[in-house]
């Protein structure tokens, strides 16, 4: 039998807004018919301090309500920390992680995983999201997820990217769109 | 109709909002603080018309419930464990003195240590205070079950407050689909709050003033015939919401019992999670169901006595403890067995205490080990206990 | 003569306060004040039993009895209701200093901090009454009570809490006393039209706490007006106004002797509480003079 839940985990540090990455991708998710849930990992969050973020959605009706231990892909908002913590930890063999990154893809080696990077930061600071040394970079990020891994699309994003997003929803909705341009998809 | 991914939190905030709460009074904990935050929006940007009191405790928090209450507004409020624990008093004034005040309580576990997670121990032990307790174990129910707890202890044969309960995190934290109906639907399913009996101008009264033994006895023997008849109410109350928005609630759930031999009894999120290994069993072949308790206070006797008559094991999976005894549910479903003839064998689990996760292959474990009759009878099963 | 004092009773007669109650007779002048449009919120205090049981009421008023410490924000809780309903109506909490000076100083900070638009009474009888004489934190300096037996009376002096509510920026606070019931009952009337919390601290002397005869019930309550010991004034947005100022203040003793709580005090004693009224006293004109 085919596999139909998806699990995702995001890796971020306090403040930069892994919480509503995960939200906004199960939001855009829930608009193209899905079921979802999105959840922090449920501990004491600190500005600054690693977070982790998590999304499950399924096409049949979620009853489950257990933390999500093997993901399906991986998302890193902040490349410090690679660093600092094992991101892969539980990752399905084959699983995807997209990494905020200026490096080429082709510098990271995580096992089997199909890696993929973006430069949100970057794409974050030229549409004035957050600042320089705290540039808010979960839209962007889930606009390369959307490319890489294909199950949520770019256009549902957008959408829950107005719903979640409290300000600058349209810069929001560029620098997700920008990344997804120049994200190379398999 | 509006569906949106939303918080548990946000849930009962908007629960609270569509039942036009009238009078809110609360005071911040994790995890309950989205929950005020947002009623302050709302009570801030008109959205909702009400007293939003910002007390400095929740006892505070309950005593404004009661004074707003008495006079006749609709009031609500949410906490969870250590403020919980702080309003003991006044849940005890609450619904001695009748008044039909609901709250949203986040189920976590009472310290020291300091632990924000999820377990059953702070509404749990506020079980003989007279207040409904309904146990929650998906956002849209806890949406659901505001609207519904207001409806249900405003009847006139109710006339008690009520607690709607939910995991820390796992639902309040978590954002899910919640399907929310029209204000004019909800409007209809619960109109306006009008008190049969309040502080009132034109008709002055003395409330909850002294009272020998004579007649004390006697209020307290229809405190409790409320909350008996309560059990009717949900079960009404339930339907009448299903036919109206498509989703059925009553006292219990029952996932998959016809024909089981073991059932699994379990309250909260671990109930959704055991729907999963129940499915997986049942695919394996064991003739296995899970009934999920909804209603804590009152009882469900009869259901519970329904169920064990046509199984032959059960096992009540706590996510609390009564120290020196054992888990509540697991006391409760015993308790209302002992006088049937054909009873099932009872095991009782411990698992989960401050939030610690609960999967589907705890729960298939605990199935199997029951199932093979493995567990202990007479004393408390701890899961996973690492002593 | 003219009568001053409204003559509508809102309180029956027959009530069960003790003989010489100066709590039962404050309440009388209250209700007069306030009139029938009166929302009354009592938390345990004398006033639970002087209210009577069920199914009387001493009150021709609404009446919510509520759980010690919690007068202030159930009668806040009522005020919002109200308001919610459009009934326009006076909310008092009547409290004793128990309930307002130690158990309910909480929620009674809250509700000043908040400005919520509620009248709080403390009929102020000077420990706690209802239990039987323990001391409060409103006790008297060198008081007995039957926890601060006369071996080791109250070693700290009364708390002020008519500063702390100062302190919370109220529009009004205002001492009271049931010897001087014109000036009370204006100080009511004048609550009643302010909005915003306001805090009227009523002395209220009872015969069988402080260990005094019913008959001295006022005269007592005028001595500590007349000796300053209990100085009538009232602060209206932070401006002080001193009611009465003896010209030639009497001395503390002739309160004290009245009473038997404070019968075991020596000469030394009684010179230690002129010396601290005398300053107290002083401290109040400079604020009068400053503020």
């Amino acid at each position: 039998m085919e596999k139909e839940m998806y699990e995702v985990r995001f890796h971020g540090r306090g403040g930069q807004g892994a919480v509503t990455a995960a939200t906004i991708l199960a939001d855009a998710a829930f608009r193209e018919g899905k079921d979802v849930q999105a959840f922090p990992i449920f501990g004491v969050e600190r500005r600054g301090a690693p977070v982790a973020a998590f999304m499950r959605m399924d096409t049949k009706p979620i009853d489950l309500k257990t933390q999500i231990y093997e993901p399906d892909s991986i998302v890193v908002l902040d490349p410090t920390l690679l660093d600092v913590i094992d991101v892969t930890k539980g990752l399905k063999e084959g699983g995807k992680i997209i990494i905020n990154s200026s490096k080429k893809a082709s510098e990271f080696k995580f096992g089997k995983a199909k890696v993929y990077t973006i430069d949100a930061t970057k794409i974050a600071v030229k549409h004035g999201l957050g600042t320089k040394t705290n540039p808010i970079v979960n839209t962007a990020i889930l606009g390369a997820y959307s490319k890489a891994v294909g199950n949520v699309s770019i256009e549902a994003i957008e959408e829950a990217i107005g719903e979640k997003v409290p300000r600058k929803k349209e810069e929001n909705k560029k620098a997700a769109r920008e990344a997804y341009e120049v994200t190379r998809g398999e | 109709m509006v569906k949106k991914v939303i918080y548990g939190n946000h849930a009962v905030s908007y629960g609270a909002r569509d039942a036009r709460a009238e009078v809110i009074a609360a005071y911040p904990i994790t995890p309950q603080t989205q929950v005020v935050e947002l009623l302050s929006e709302f009570c801030a940007s008109g959205e909702l018309k009400a007293k939003f009191i910002k007390v400095e405790s929740e006892h505070s928090a309950m005593a404004a419930c009661v004074g707003a209450s008495a006079a006749g507004a609709r009031a609500f409020t949410a906490t969870s464990s250590q403020g919980l624990a702080l309003m003991h008093e006044m849940l005890h004034w609450a619904s001695n003195a009748r008044h039909p005040i609901v709250m949203a309580n986040i189920n976590r576990a009472m310290g020291p240590p300091w632990n924000i997670w999820t377990d059953q121990n702070d509404s749990i032990s506020q079980r003989d205070t007279g207040w409904l307790q309904f146990y929650c174990s998906t956002n849209q129910e806890v949406y659901d079950t505001t609207l519904m707890t207001f409806k249900i202890c405003e009847n006139d044969k109710v006339l008690l407050p009520g607690m709607l309960v939910l995991d820390a995190f796992v639902l309040s934290h978590t954002s899910e689909v919640v399907d929310m109906p029209l204000q004019e639907e909800i409007d209809e399913f619960l109109p306006p709050y009008r008190a049969k009996y309040k502080l009132d101008l034109d008709d002055p009264r003395a409330f909850g003033g002294l009272m020998f033994p004579d007649w004390y006895y006697e209020l307290k023997y229809k405190q409790h015939t409320s909350m008996e008849e309560a059990l009717d109410v949900i079960e009404k109350v339930g339907k009448e919401f299903g036919d109206r928005f498509g989703r059925y609630y009553g006292l219990v759930e029952e996932y998959r019992i016809e024909e089981a031999e073991i059932v699994l009894i379990v309250s909260g999120t671990i109930a959704q999670t055991s729907k999963e290994a129940v499915d997986i069993l049942r695919k394996e072949g064991m003739k296995i169901g899970l009934v999920r308790m909804r209603t804590f206070r009152p009882f469900p006797k009869e259901k519970i006595r329904k169920i064990a008559s046509k199984v032959n094991k059960m096992i009540v999976i706590d996510r609390n403890i009564s120290f020196g005894s054992e888990g509540a549910f697991f006391t409760e479903t015993k308790a209302c067995l002992y006088n049937e003839k054909d009873r099932p064998m009872i095991f009782g689990v411990i698992i989960g205490l401050g939030g610690r996760d609960v999967t589907v292959e705890d729960i298939m474990k605990i199935a199997k080990k029951g199932k093979e009759g493995k567990f202990k009878v007479n004393e408390i099963n701890w899961w996973g206990v690492k002593l | 003569m003219k009568l001053t004092i409204p003559e509508e009773e809102l309180m029956y007669e027959g009530t069960v306060d003790c003989q010489g109650c100066g709590a039962g007779l404050a309440m009388r002048y209250a209700l007069k004040a306030l009139g029938k449009k009166t929302f009354v919120v009592i938390p345990a205090c004398c006033w639970s039993i002087i209210a009577g049981p069920f199914p009387y009421s001493a009150l021709q008023v609404p009446l919510y009895h509520t759980a010690f410490e919690t007068a202030a924000v159930v009668s806040a809780g009522i005020k919002a209701a109200l308001d919610m309903k459009g009934i326009d109506a006076t909310v008092m909490a009547w409290a004793g200093d128990g309930g307002t000076f130690d158990i309910g100083i909480q929620a009674l900070s809250a509700v000043a901090e908040r400005n919520d638009d509620i009248i709080y009474v403390c009929y102020d009888n000077e420990a706690y009454m209802n239990t039987g004489i323990q001391r409060s934190s409103a006790t008297p300096y060198k008081a007995w009570t039957t926890t601060t037996p006369r071996k080791y009376p109250k070693a700290r002096p009364k708390k002020n809490i008519d500063e702390i509510l100062v302190a919370h920026d109220i529009p009004y606070v205002a001492t009271a006393s049931v010897a001087y019931p014109e000036d009370f009952i204006r100080k009511m009337k004048k609550a009643k039209d302010i909005k915003g919390t306001r805090f009227i601290h009523v002395l209220a002397p009872c015969p069988t706490g402080w260990r005094s005869l019913p008959e001295h019930t006022i005269k007592l309550a005028r001595l500590a007006v007349q000796t300053n010991i209990f100085p009538l004034y009232e602060v209206e947005n932070g401006k002080y106004k001193i009611n009465i100022k003896p010209k030639n203040p009497k001395p503390v003793e002739e309160y004290l002797k009245l009473q038997g709580r404070f019968r075991h005090l020596t000469g030394e004693d009684i010179k230690e509480i002129q010396e601290a009224t005398n300053k107290k006293w002083k401290k109040l004109l400079r604020k009068e003079e400053f503020f």
